[in-house]
């Protein structure tokens, strides 16, 4: 509780900088003379780095603001470093992107801010009620973005889609909140867990129909099996950045609030939920991998992949306890990089109209842009858990935290689906280095910014596979301290 | 033993920073220079370890650690002992003459075929200079990526298809290799409370026969995908044939013997009384591998892939010196290991040559080659003698060793094993009457030209290699004996230890036969007179 009672806004510090700069990003906008845009990106960028700036200051405290509402502690923390480095990233990826697709550059930056501000509510929130809330911002903001190409139909498809399939977990979520609140009285999620103790209620059927609703919920955020359908579609048609967001951003924040939830508050009903995850991880990985065997749009493989990274995280959620949410935070970040990485390399060949989404766009990149080509075979071999990268490593600690709570089964059929997975990330890479330039093979005219994020993700992705200790080091300590005694 | 300077790791890392440096430089020409006089040195640098090794122990030599992740117990920890020394500077000496061999057949992307072969010979001499299990496994994988380019950029017509065959194929069982390791791990840290990856910390681990049998399998899945043994060996026709030749050399030289190595270093000390269990179906896929690749290797048409079936058929050879479990058998096997990837190598080194004179490589497109290329006929005469065995050349001493080692323990299948050796000369000489002697049947071969100086230079320290093991194999088998030594009593006594505590109790699980290991324990055993009388007492109570 360190000295932050009295001045409980600056625990939220990074959060507030986040909205703050996205209603500036509004305001600049509106007042800036037509025909002569602001520079939104940049002032976004500011933003997220002042962010960045508080979140590390802040490191090392833990408080409870608003009576319990919002938590600073280490987890979220560690949470919101890695939705700003997702920020960051997506809107280094976008600057060229938007001005190209002619998305309005001061309502898009400021809904990719108030994203992160609801995914940062999502990591930090100590009630059911502002996980809610920020699930809610987050999605909002989400639906708008990935409907913002207003004259590409795939993309209002992919909004519409989205928003109703959202809307409607939305419902699954609001009263899976209200049988929880009805059992024990409360939405905070420390007094769930006194109530439930003090109660007995861990086997009460409210408790039990409300924790299964969560699920739904919850699963349909990550795109959990057999709740996925809407991700390839979605992810198709939404502005490659904003896919990059929602693929990283939205899911590591949908895993945060499923790590307070079922982990911290109801850690008591591990019993009744391990299995139905355990069951979703397998289904998750599965349909995931096969599936994205089959595609063409390096988009829609994509896609498919973070389903089936949804499905390794859940394996993380399964193996519950302080190795397992280790790995959690450390997969989440290192997918964050490796993921958006790759789809970095996706909007630099990327063109108007949906044009060199293929793979055989692909065909001769590695040998025609040496750079891109080694980045984008980097980000393959990490995505598909090859050593020395980021990728492994992240896989390599939640297999671990798996067998040592001794869900061998469940770690085989994660490896074996890993095997899977190899076939498909290899693709790009045959079509890079493996085959014939086309005729009319798409040029590269790269800008600072997504140089830049390129070079972030390249090296994150390298670090984390060569030099994991330090992160691993973070993300123990934060998880020892996770759980409500 | 004071070293100026960390020896093993330069050995490891230095072509890495070659590969590096190759990004950076600008002109490809020099690239390739850059990349040989790497390679080179790294040889050089090798051969230090080679003569300043210690013979007299088994101990792990050169040896440095540092922390790498603390917090899960896994440190960088490198030692070479007498098995993985051999294969260390069979890796360092192939390299450069490989890069070499391809000087002028490689025409594109010069640049990046040499930043993967560098990569290839880091990661390779990391694979047999690791002490802990996850670097191993790192490097292990990190040797897909570099062959996996190799073979899908700059192989033949079915190149992608060969190239994610292999990847496949080798990651299907390392992966359960992976899972394996981690139970090993937290197996070690529930016993004492010590989270470590070292190999000599978890042998110290007692495991139960039936947890044995579960990781040995895994652990015998990957090894055996790589070694090829039958019927794991379908990846490697393909892989061989659409690789480069320098990836051929590679491949065969020195990826197979990953999994040989791997047998002998984790498989055996790790799980002693499994692999005795498992000894008579693994000799039984040894011998099938052995006829069946020589069968196969017969009826080819396409002399790589001869040479490639006839992989298959070697490496059987070495399963089954490892597998006799006596000194002989395994000092055999490892030297066979080193003379494979010599006379393999060398062989496709040749292949290599006249496929870029003739862009073919059909048994049928030649004939009388002797004629106009007499210096080619006489090293490949050589190189061909020394893969079928013949006295005074490397083959030899190795086939011998093993057939010896595996008589004392399972004459029947070294009888099989023998027919191998006489199939290997028909299928060799066969080869090499048709495509060598004989009129020149084709207009083509009229014009060919004999061996350039660089090829000679390419060959030459290859044969000098093969007639040196084959008359004077000592300096090899000095520095490996201790080691093979230990390994064989490591097993046997293990082995011997357990069994005989096991008798004592009396209570066998029903999962546990071991008839098979019992019965074939006192043959097996023969050099070690004490523990025969020891598991002979022991023999009838079991059976009782």
């Amino acid at each position: 509780m360190s000295g932050l009672d009295g001045i409980g806004l600056i625990g939220f510090l990074p959060g507030l900088l986040v909205g703050t700069f996205a209603v500036i990003v509004l305001m600049v906008d509106l007042f800036s003379p037509p025909g002569q845009p602001a520079n939104s990106g940049v002032i976004a960028l500011i933003g997220i780095g002042l962010a960045f700036w508080a979140a590390i200051r802040l490191w090392g405290n833990s408080a409870e603001l608003f009576g319990g509402m919002i938590l600073v502690d280490m987890v979220s923390l560690l949470f919101q470093g890695i939705f700003l480095v997702v920020g960051l990233v997506t809107v280094l990826m976008s600057i060229r992107y938007a001005a190209a697709e002619g998305l309005e550059p001061g309502e898009y930056y400021a809904l990719i801010l108030f994203a992160l501000l609801g995914a940062m509510l999502m990591a930090s929130g100590g009630d059911l009620l502002i996980l809610f809330l920020g699930l809610e911002i987050l999605s909002l903001a989400q639906y708008i973005l990935a409907g913002m190409r207003h004259n590409v139909m795939k993309s209002s498809e992919a909004a519409m889609k989205y928003f109703l399939l959202g809307a409607f977990a939305t419902g699954f979520l609001l009263y899976g909140i209200a049988l929880l609140y009805g059992a024990t009285g409360t939405t905070n999620l420390a007094a769930i867990v006194t109530a439930s103790r003090e109660g007995g209620l861990a086997d009460h059927p409210l408790m039990t129909i409300g924790m299964g609703l969560l699920v739904v919920g919850f699963g349909f955020k990550i795109a959990a099996v057999p709740f996925h359908m809407w991700t390839p579609d979605v992810y198709e048609g939404a502005p490659t950045p904003v896919t990059a967001l929602m693929s990283t951003g939205v899911k590591a924040a949908a895993f945060a609030a499923l790590a307070r939830v079922f982990v911290a508050a109801l850690g008591d009903l591990q019993g009744s939920w391990a299995p139905i995850f355990w069951g979703m991880a397998v289904a998750t990985m599965t349909v995931g991998n096969v599936a994205a065997i089959a595609q063409q749009n390096i988009k829609r493989m994509l896609a498919y992949s973070s389903i089936a990274h949804a499905g390794y995280l859940l394996i993380a959620l399964v193996a519950a306890g302080p190795a397992g949410l280790t790995g959690l935070l450390y997969y989440l970040l290192a997918y964050a990089f490796m993921n958006l990485g790759a789809f970095t390399v996706v909007v630099a060949l990327e063109q108007r109209e949906d044009r060199y989404l293929l793979l055989n766009d692909y065909s001769g990149l590695g040998f025609r842009y040496p750079l891109f080509g080694v980045a984008m075979a980097l980000f393959m071999f990490s995505l598909s858990g090859l050593p020395p990268t980021a990728g492994f490593m992240a896989k390599f600690y939640v297999f671990s935290a798996a067998v040592e709570q001794g869900y061998i089964v469940l770690t085989v059929i994660g490896v074996l689906n890993s095997l899977i997975s190899v076939y498909y990330y290899l693709r790009p890479i045959v079509f890079m280095y493996m085959q014939d330039a086309k005729a009319d093979a798409p040029g590269i005219q790269p800008d600072p910014f997504l140089l830049a994020a390129l070079v972030l993700t390249i090296l994150g992705t390298l670090l984390l596979g060569l030099f994991p200790s330090r992160w691993l080091g973070l993300a123990q300590a934060a998880a020892q301290g996770f759980f409500i005694q | 033993m004071e070293l100026l300077f960390p020896v093993l790791s330069m050995v490891i890392f230095l072509p890495a920073l070659g590969a590096v440096l190759a990004f950076l430089i600008a002109s490809e020409e020099l690239v390739k220079r850059m990349a040989l006089i790497t390679s080179t040195l790294t040889f050089l640098i090798s051969l230090i370890l080679f003569f300043t090794f210690d013979s007299s122990t088994a101990a792990m030599q050169f040896f440095e650690r540092y922390e790498w992740i603390p917090a899960l117990g896994i440190s960088y920890e490198v030692g070479v002992d007498g098995i993985s020394l051999l294969l260390i500077v069979l890796t360092t000496f192939l390299t450069p003459l490989t890069l070499l061999a391809s000087w002028d057949s490689i025409h594109v992307r010069s640049r990046e075929f040499m930043i993967c072969m560098l990569f290839l010979e880091s990661g390779l001499v990391g694979v047999f200079a690791a002490i802990d299990l996850f670097l191993f496994y790192v490097f292990w994988e990190a040797t897909l990526i570099p062959m996996y380019f190799l073979i899908g950029v700059w192989g033949g017509p079915q190149r992608i298809y060969a190239a994610i065959k292999f990847i496949l194929y080798t990651m299907a069982g390392s992966l359960l290799m992976l899972v394996a390791i981690l139970a090993l791990y937290f197996l070690h840290r529930q016993a004492t409370g010590d989270a470590t990856f070292n190999l000599f910390q978890l042998l110290q681990l007692e495991l139960p026969l039936n947890t044995q049998r579960w990781l040995f399998l895994a652990f015998f899945l990957a090894f055996a995908i790589k070694v090829p043994l039958f019927p794991f060996h379908t990846w490697l026709p393909d892989a061989h044939v659409e690789a480069p030749t320098a990836g051929s050399v590679i491949l065969a030289g020195v990826l197979l013997k990953m999994g040989t190595y791997g047998f002998v270093r984790f498989c055996l000390p790790l799980f002693p009384e499994a692999s005795l269990d498992a000894t008579p179906i693994i000799a039984l896929l040894a011998v099938v591998g052995i006829v069946y690749g020589a069968l196969m290797a017969l009826i080819q048409t396409d002399i790589k892939k001869l040479v490639a079936y006839s992989s298959v058929s070697h490496l059987g050879f070495v399963m089954l010196g490892i597998f006799a479990f006596n000194s002989q058998g395994l000092d055999g096997a490892v030297l066979q290991m080193v003379n494979h990837g010599l006379s393999t190598g060398a062989l496709f080194l040749l292949v290599g040559m006249i496929y870029d004179r003739r862009h073919t490589r059909l048994i049928s497109d030649f004939g009388g080659l002797a004629k106009v290329m007499p210096m080619f006929a006489a090293f490949f005469l050589v190189v061909s003698l020394s893969s079928i065995g013949l006295p005074g050349l490397n083959g030899f001493v190795g086939e011998f060793l093993v057939l010896l080692g595996a008589f004392q323990t399972m004459p029947i299948f070294a009888v099989i094993g023998a027919l191998g050796v006489i199939l290997a000369a028909v299928y060799l000489l066969w080869m090499y009457q048709r495509v060598m002697f004989g009129e020149v049947t084709h207009q083509a071969n009229m014009q060919l030209t004999d061996l350039t100086l660089r090829e000679v230079v390419v060959l030459v320290p290859v044969v000098l290699a093969i007639v040196w093991l084959g008359l004077y194999p000592q300096p090899f088998l000095k520095r490996m004996e201790a080691t093979t030594k230990a390994v064989v009593e490591r097993v046997v006594t293990v082995a011997q230890l357990r069994e005989s505590r096991t008798s004592a109790v009396r209570c066998p699980e029903p999962g546990q036969r071991r008839s098979p290991t019992a019965v074939n324990a006192p043959r097996r055993h023969g050099p070690a007179p004490e523990t025969c009388r020891q598991s002979r007492n022991v023999l009838p109570e079991t059976e009782g």
